[in-house]
């Protein structure tokens, strides 16, 4: 039934350096399916953001296999917004059309009007140094979604924000990827961040590090982000990730 | 707009008088240098054959102008500015970024660029003259000698200086090595490359008149090693009084450019 986009079998990658070799990742297993919202968290320092990267090419792995489906494509929405200070919001938002030779009319329409669905219409013209953290990370998403990929890497997308805005973020965050129709891959390290937007989790050991669980969410009135907090069945999912995480304080 | 507080008012006025008061002391400051100069010159305290005075560097800087002379010096010498300056130009910004492009070449190379840098290069006057000729090409040969290098050190630092993350995300778009440079390394770096053409003008200005002073036969080097050795004090004088008004006038163009460029990018 289920349409599989991704399969990652015993995948591990060991960064070298001149003083010493770090194991980041030893055997990571997991397939992605179709629209589905995936978490990863675990310790800091785990190789979760190494597992985006491997994805999206940025880095080679040591070993392992990992394989798309046919023609599916992938965007990856780095932690850091990292919007160009010298263009303009519109500018920004087609730099991943113009580096791949895609840009068109249409293309470009196509981001005008992603820019206008989601509230940033009114600030095409200007400059990311007057938007607040929220809309840069709105645009930084409008940028990875400017090459329609299927599916989306999420780096800790949130975490620059201050608390109050990553709640709104999420909520808005959540609603362009399932409005999109999106497959997305979120790193992070909010336990409950996971929880109110996911539809699995995947907890991960430490370094050198493994799946070590696999949850499936299931909340009763299941609805947006924000609401989700509220469902009964949270607070216990909150305390496995926890416990599984295994937080030495 | 008319409803600025009384506060925002007395600021702005406060603002206000202390421009004034900028200005007003600029001037006294010139002007009673001048006028003690001159009185010093007038009442033979001072000799004028050695130091001269105010009215004689007029009297002088007017004689320049009527044989046509003047022009023709000043014209040489930014002529030659200009020249190295362009050249210098292009070649820092070309080698920094070749540079950039080749780590390992950068690494090679980072010693000799520091020696070259760091090497007073009046000590290579007489050599260049030897090598190249008495003629305007060992002037400009000269200003690129001191221009050329710190221009090529600042910018390939600027290249070098990028934030990782502009790249990184260019490579999450399978960019290549040209597509990041022409669409991050250079623009964000535009400060950079401004500020160093600002350094460089003025390296090509000190170049070519130290050039002018051992070789020439114009420019305004020319016309100050002149004066010295028939010893017209009043022509020497009159020649450092004129470089220093373009000197000036050149940080003031480059400077209104800067803040040009600037507001067109923000
Ligand atoms: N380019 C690199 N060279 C060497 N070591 C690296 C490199 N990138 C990451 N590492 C190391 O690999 C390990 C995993 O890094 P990674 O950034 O994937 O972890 P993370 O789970 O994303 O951490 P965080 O929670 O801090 O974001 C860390 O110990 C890190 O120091
Ligand atoms: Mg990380």
């Amino acid at each position: 039934m289920k349409n599989k986009l991704l399969h990652i079998k015993n995948l591990s990658k060991t960064y070298h350096s001149k003083k010493t070799e770090v194991e980041a990742i030893k055997d990571i297993n997991l397939d992605i399916y179709d629209k589905e919202f995936i978490s990863i968290v675990g310790p800091s320092g785990c190789g979760k953001s190494t597992i985006l990267s491997i994805l999206s090419g940025l880095e080679e792995k040591s070993n392992g296999t990992f394989s798309f489906q046919k023609d599916v494509t992938i965007g990856y929405m780095l932690q850091n917004d990292s919007l160009f200070f010298w263009r303009n919001i519109l500018d920004n938002c087609l730099i991943g059309l113009e580096v791949t030779g895609q840009l068109t009319e249409e293309s470009k329409a196509y981001v005008i009007s992603l820019l206008k669905t989601y509230g940033l219409g009114d600030f095409m013209e200007q400059y990311p140094s007057s938007l607040s953290g929220g809309m840069r990370q709105r645009v930084a998403l409008i940028r990875t979604l400017a090459l329609k990929p299927d599916i989306l890497l999420l780096d800790e997308p949130m975490s620059a924000l201050d608390y109050q805005s990553r709640l709104a973020i999420s909520d808005d965050i959540y609603n362009i990827i399932k409005k999109e129709g999106k497959t997305a891959i979120m790193v992070t390290h909010d336990i409950a961040e996971a929880i109110s937007m996911s539809d699995r989790i995947v907890v991960l050991s430490k370094r050198p590090s493994v799946v070590k669980k696999i949850y499936d969410i299931h909340l009763t009135n299941k609805s947006t982000p924000i609401h989700n907090r509220k469902c009964k069945e949270f607070s216990e999912y909150y305390d496995k990730i926890w416990r599984d995480l295994d937080v030495h304080l | 707009m008319s409803t600025y507080s009384l506060e925002h008012k007395k600021y702005i006025k406060k603002l206000r008088r202390e421009k004034i008061i900028v200005t007003f002391f600029r001037f006294l400051i010139i002007v009673i240098f001048l006028v003690g100069w001159e009185l010093l010159a007038q009442w033979k305290i001072t000799n004028t054959f050695l130091s001269s005075s105010p009215s004689r560097v007029i009297s002088t800087t007017i004689g320049l102008i009527r044989d046509g002379s003047l022009f023709h010096h000043i014209g040489i010498t930014l002529y030659e500015v200009g020249i190295s300056f362009m050249i210098a130009t292009l070649i820092g910004i070309l080698v920094a970024s070749i540079l950039w492009r080749m780590p390992i070449l950068a690494r090679i190379l980072d010693p000799y660029l520091t020696i070259l840098n760091s090497l007073p290069k009046v000590a290579l006057g007489p050599l260049i003259i030897i090598w190249v000729g008495a003629s305007m090409n060992s002037i400009i040969f000269m200003s690129l000698l001191i221009s050329a290098f710190i221009t090529i050190i600042n910018i390939y630092n600027g290249f070098l200086a990028t934030d990782q993350s502009y790249i990184t995300l260019l490579r999450s778009f399978h960019a290549t090595k040209w597509q990041i440079f022409k669409k991050v390394i250079f623009p964000s770096n535009y400060t950079t490359i401004i500020n160093a053409l600002k350094i460089n003008i003025s390296m090509n200005l000190i170049g070519v008149i130290m050039g002018e002073l051992l070789v020439s036969k114009s420019g305004l080097g020319y016309l100050i090693m002149y004066g010295s050795q028939v010893f017209n004090i009043d022509l020497v004088i009159t020649g450092v009084v004129i470089l220093g008004i373009i000197s000036y006038l050149m940080y003031f163009i480059v400077d209104k450019l800067e803040v040009f460029v600037a507001n067109k990018r923000s």
